[in-house]
């Protein structure tokens, strides 16, 4: 569904992404990981085309990424700061997103109500904490039911409810068959939805395997071990140690 | 595009600096028209203060708030929407709020105390400047990344526009008065939107041989048909140009 081909993107002397390629599928929940400033972000922006590589493919359900608009129809995308105008309200803000795709008409607003927001929903944005804002960006992600999520770190800032609600929707949405591309510090939280783990180090991919693979591989059971003992086998064991003290 | 900038417009209309942007206008135009009988003279000063704080309030105003947008721009930009759709978008919801401020605020009170075309030019070279400094701020908004360097830029060609300019064009006229520099000069004033909107208004007041050499050299070289029209396509220009670039180089930005 999603194919990047020899994919590279430098600012200024900085490789953010340095040469990859990969095909991510159908029914896939990829856990995005690596130390920050390892091109998580840049990945995901690359394929929203809101950062434009200066080499390489990227293509959505066959569509060409470069210049296009019409793929992103099949994104639903949370991003890891959600920032809205200050006085519009959050129903204004489902809203105008509501009209802006005229092409869809059946919604899926259970996130709307399993989060609360219904109640609130004649708030300014202004009012609204950290966490609530977050949760508006998770309703706008899901409100089209598309056949791609790129969640960046999703769950950063939610109450331990909100999180358990937000992650049986994705486990939900993944048992559907959709793609999604998750990142996240915290493992646990990814710990009953991945299948894949994708692992970025100074942009180059060091590993993308199925869970299972690595678990065999390093003999553990549990997502943090797993990526723990990895870590250690490639030497990078410094720069995750730094990750956590930030 | 419709959309976007109808929830922008309605975001903006609520915002506390807009309101009290207009109700300051609304204020300082009311009290100025009713001060003086000479309605001509009234209008001179509604003209120095657009002149003084319509750049400077736009430009800032709309850097800031570009830059604080740019999260939500990137939220539209994960839709199925263009590039240019959002930009423009945010320009068009922007200027219509700043513009409309300026309608209420200086538009009503000078057509309502004094109704006259001249208060009508008035209105029309105050929302050119509103548009173009608007434009001038997403164009700063595309060029940095920065919000600290983007304010300060726009500070600087703010200033440079409302102050500077002048004083540089005094320098000109002054070293080279002894040649036929009065075509040159025309050519020169359309760099500046401010000068443009002066002298549109002066062509209007009929006062134009006193206030200074520009307005001066329009009445005599163009007639005041002429004048106005070529200081309104220069104006224009200064919309267009700007908001033609912003999109180009929008198009190949990294968010």
């Amino acid at each position: 569904m999603i194919k990047l081909t020899e994919v590279t993107k430098s600012f200024g002397k900085f490789k953010a992404l340095d040469n990859i390629s990969l095909t991510l599928g159908k029914g896939q929940a990829i856990s995005l990981l690596g130390p920050n400033g390892s091109g998580k972000t840049t990945l995901i922006k690359s394929i929203l085309g809101l950062v434009i590589p200066e080499a390489g493919t990227i293509t959505v359900n066959g569509l060409q990424v470069n210049n296009n608009w019409a793929y992103r129809s099949h994104i639903g995308y949370m991003p890891q700061i959600g920032r809205y105008p200050d006085n519009m309200t959050i129903v204004q803000v489902l809203n105008m997103i509501k009209e802006l795709r005229s092409d869809k008409h059946v919604y899926d607003e259970e996130l709307i109500d399993s989060l609360g927001l219904r109640k609130i929903q004649d708030k300014t944005m202004r009012s609204l904490s950290g966490g609530t804002r977050q949760k508006v960006s998770a309703c706008l992600a899901f409100l089209f039911s598309p056949d791609v999520f790129i969640l960046d770190e999703p769950t950063a800032g939610l109450d331990p409810l909100s999180s358990e609600i937000l992650q049986s929707k994705i486990a939900q949405e993944r048992n559907k068959g959709k793609l999604i591309l998750i990142t996240s510090h915290v493992l646990s939280d990814l710990e009953d939805i991945t299948s894949h783990i994708l692992y970025l180090q100074d942009g180059k991919m060091m590993f993308h395997k199925t869970v299972e693979d690595l678990q065999n591989i390093t003999g553990e059971l549990k997502l943090s071990k797993i990526v723990a003992s990895l870590m250690q086998e490639a030497d990078v064991h410094k720069s995750f140690q730094h990750e956590h003290d930030s | 595009m419709n959309t976007i900038v109808k929830y922008i417009t309605l975001d903006l209309i609520k915002n506390k600096i807009i309101i009290i942007y207009t109700l300051l206008l609304g204020v300082i135009s009311f009290s100025v028209l009713s001060i003086d009988s000479n309605s001509s003279k009234g209008l001179l000063s509604l003209l120095n203060i657009t002149l003084l704080f319509v750049p400077i309030i736009s430009i800032l105003f709309a850097t800031i708030y570009f830059f604080n947008s740019s999260e939500f721009i990137e939220l539209l930009l994960s839709q199925p929407v263009k590039r240019k759709t959002v930009l423009l978008a945010e320009y068009s919801g922007l200027s219509t709020a700043l513009c409309a401020a300026y309608a209420v605020g200086i538009g009503i009170p000078t057509i309502i105390l004094t109704p006259s075309p001249a208060a009508l030019v008035l209105l029309v070279s105050g929302l050119l400047l509103t548009l173009s400094f608007t434009a001038l701020a997403l164009l700063v908004f595309v060029l940095f990344k920065d919000k600290t360097k983007g304010i300060g830029a726009s500070i600087i060609i703010s200033l440079f526009l409302s102050l500077l300019f002048d004083g540089l064009l005094l320098i000109f006229i002054y070293s080279f008065g002894e040649y036929p520099i009065e075509k040159p000069i025309l050519g020169i004033i359309a760099l500046n939107p401010i000068d443009l909107a002066r002298i549109l208004m002066l062509l209007q007041l009929d006062v134009a041989v006193l206030m200074g050499y520009s307005g001066a050299l329009f009445k005599k070289f163009l007639g005041s048909m002429a004048g106005s029209a070529y200081a309104i396509i220069c104006m224009m220009l200064w919309v267009i140009v700007p908001l033609f670039l912003s999109v180009k180089i929008f198009r190949k930005k990294d968010l």
